[in-house]
């Protein structure tokens, strides 16, 4: 039980537990719209926009959420105008607009004087989060979950029919920018626990894992939301006990249950006996 | 669930003068059309004609650039919130593997006259139960709308359209990959659904299903180019204006 136990005698293990088996829930929640929309790339651009946003916020001595937060809806507007008004598809426009955004954070960590360090923000800091990061990561977490939980019907419908929404006078613009800035608070709180680069897998994996485990959206996201607070604490462990980067342990732990899930998983599993029958 | 609808004073369907762009590039122009209560009407053109942009203009999809709209005498987005229109759509342009049961999708016919957390009541739940009754698919509820086979899919739709009480029923290609049975059930329903006082508009190239379902016809390219009953509009002259001359077998 030493294994267990030890690392809970350290104040910084236990935020770091916490703080990531947060994120980890609320990354968790969100992956299943992101699977089930098909904005894995969109997590990816919001995400790495963020950056420049936390470098000028961390500058003026706000908020880094309030900047990062600009900054991830900032990206997804240019993406939008960008798409509307050129013939370039988008996906080209997302790779385009992203690494733009992602680029100018370089530039600016570099060139700014704070104390900020570049590799804290690209790889995460789960262990030496401060009180006042995690202050900011409860509050987004209990906003996001409030609008995913409020919303979880007409978003569910959003991802499956938009056009059946739009009939029945739903407003799927606003669901839509709702769930872009949902996207954008989510990544400014997956970039404490996993920094910019892997903050993707968490929006990304657990939806993914959940999706070959069950037909029922309830279901789903119950399991996308075990799988990734599970990845979190385990990954978390394993990198106190193999002293190896944490971010790199949780996700390593989420591909791993992904696998699982892959090769065993009752219906859609590569291995598994009904395979055949699956529709 | 099967009650008549109170019809309106006017037409259900009134469109003048539509026109409908994206970007510059005309879609529809000066289109015209009344359609009343009651009535199984096809949508014939071909692709790119504006069948869809049509569709679009009636779900509030695209806004006109020039033109009205009025459903059950309101506008589009009044008719909306009445959930006047249901919009069923090609079974193609869903995704398959969505992780949803048939009832699931059924509930979110319902969705527009529920608050805003969208819990079912008790009345919520008798509606997509008798709906889903008519279209046959009650002892399949519970499975994956992927577990479906496409006919049986497209009856799922129906039966969410149902659900609503929607009295502007628009059809996308609802023949498509359709079994024998599933054919005879929709004929069956839209006929049903005529003497209620629902107004179905079709839109197909499939010229041999209009005759035998519809008793008004509109034919479209890039505007309105006849309309009326199906007998009077099926003319070598007019199905020659619609396909450019290309007339397809019937």
């Amino acid at each position: 039980m030493t294994w267990l136990l030890e690392p809970l005698s350290h104040a910084f293990m236990v935020k770091a537990l916490l703080v990531s088996a947060l994120v980890g829930g609320v990354c968790g929640l969100l992956s299943c719209y992101m699977t089930l929309k098909g904005w894995a790339l969109m997590g990816d651009a919001v995400s790495h926009a963020v950056m420049p946003g936390v470098v000028v916020a961390y500058a003026l001595g706000l908020p880094f959420s309030l900047g990062a937060f600009v900054f991830g809806v900032g990206s997804v507007a240019a993406i939008g105008f960008v798409k509307q008004k050129s013939r370039i598809k988008e996906d080209t426009v997302i790779g385009l607009v992203f690494t733009g955004f992602f680029a100018l954070g370089l530039v600016l960590v570099s060139k700014v004087r704070s104390n900020i360090d570049l590799t804290h923000i690209l790889f995460g800091n789960v262990l030496g989060i401060s009180s006042s990061d995690i202050q900011q990561t409860l509050l987004i977490s209990a906003l996001v979950v409030a609008l995913l939980l409020v919303f979880r019907r007409d978003l569910l419908l959003f991802c499956f029919d938009p056009t059946h929404a739009r009939s029945i006078g739903i407003n799927t613009g606003l669901l839509h920018y709702m769930l872009l800035s949902v996207l954008s608070l989510t990544a400014v709180a997956g970039l404490q626990t996993v920094g910019v680069i892997l903050v993707v897998a968490m929006l990304v994996t657990p939806g993914a894992t959940a999706y070959l485990l069950t037909d029922r959206f309830d279901r789903m996201t119950l399991l996308a939301i075990a799988s990734s607070v599970l990845s979190s604490l385990i990954g978390v462990y394993v990198s106190y006990w193999s002293d190896s980067s944490t971010a790199g342990c949780i996700v390593l732990v989420q591909t791993g249950l992904f696998l699982l899930a892959f090769l065993l998983a009752p219906r859609y599993g590569i291995l598994s006996s009904q395979r055949s029958q699956a529709p | 669930m099967s009650g008549r609808l109170i019809p309106p004073a006017g037409p259900r369907i009134e469109v003048e003068q539509l026109c409908v762009d994206y970007n510059g590039t005309v879609a529809l122009y000066d289109a015209d059309l009344s359609l009343p209560p009651g009535c199984i009407c096809g949508l014939v053109g071909m692709n790119g004609a504006g069948k869809t942009t049509l569709f679009k203009a009636l779900t509030g999809f695209v806004r006109p650039s020039h033109g009205r709209i009025r459903i059950n005498g309101q506008t589009v987005l009044a008719a909306q919130r009445d959930q006047a229109v249901a919009y069923v759509p090609q079974s193609e342009g869903i995704d398959c593997n969505f992780p949803i049961s048939v009832w699931d999708v059924v509930m979110m016919g319902r969705y527009g006259s529920m608050s805003v957390l969208r819990w079912p009541r008790q009345s919520d739940r008798v509606a997509v139960r008798d709906a889903l009754e008519r279209v046959d698919l009650l002892p399949l509820a519970q499975r994956p709308i992927g577990a479906l086979s496409g006919g049986q899919r497209k009856r799922a739709f129906l039966a969410r359209a149902i659900a609503q009480r929607a009295s502007v029923l628009l059809l996308d290609e609802p023949f498509n990959g359709v079994d024998v049975r599933t054919e005879q059930l929709m004929a069956k329903l839209f006929l049903q659904f005529c003497q209620e006082g629902r107004t179905i508009l079709i839109s197909t190239h499939d010229l041999g299903h209009i005759r035998e379902f519809c008793d008004l016809v509109v034919l479209i390219n890039r505007t309105v180019l006849a309309y009326g009953e199906t007998s009077a509009v099926f003319t070598p002259e007019n199905l020659a204006r619609t396909f450019g001359g290309m007339v397809p077998k019937p």
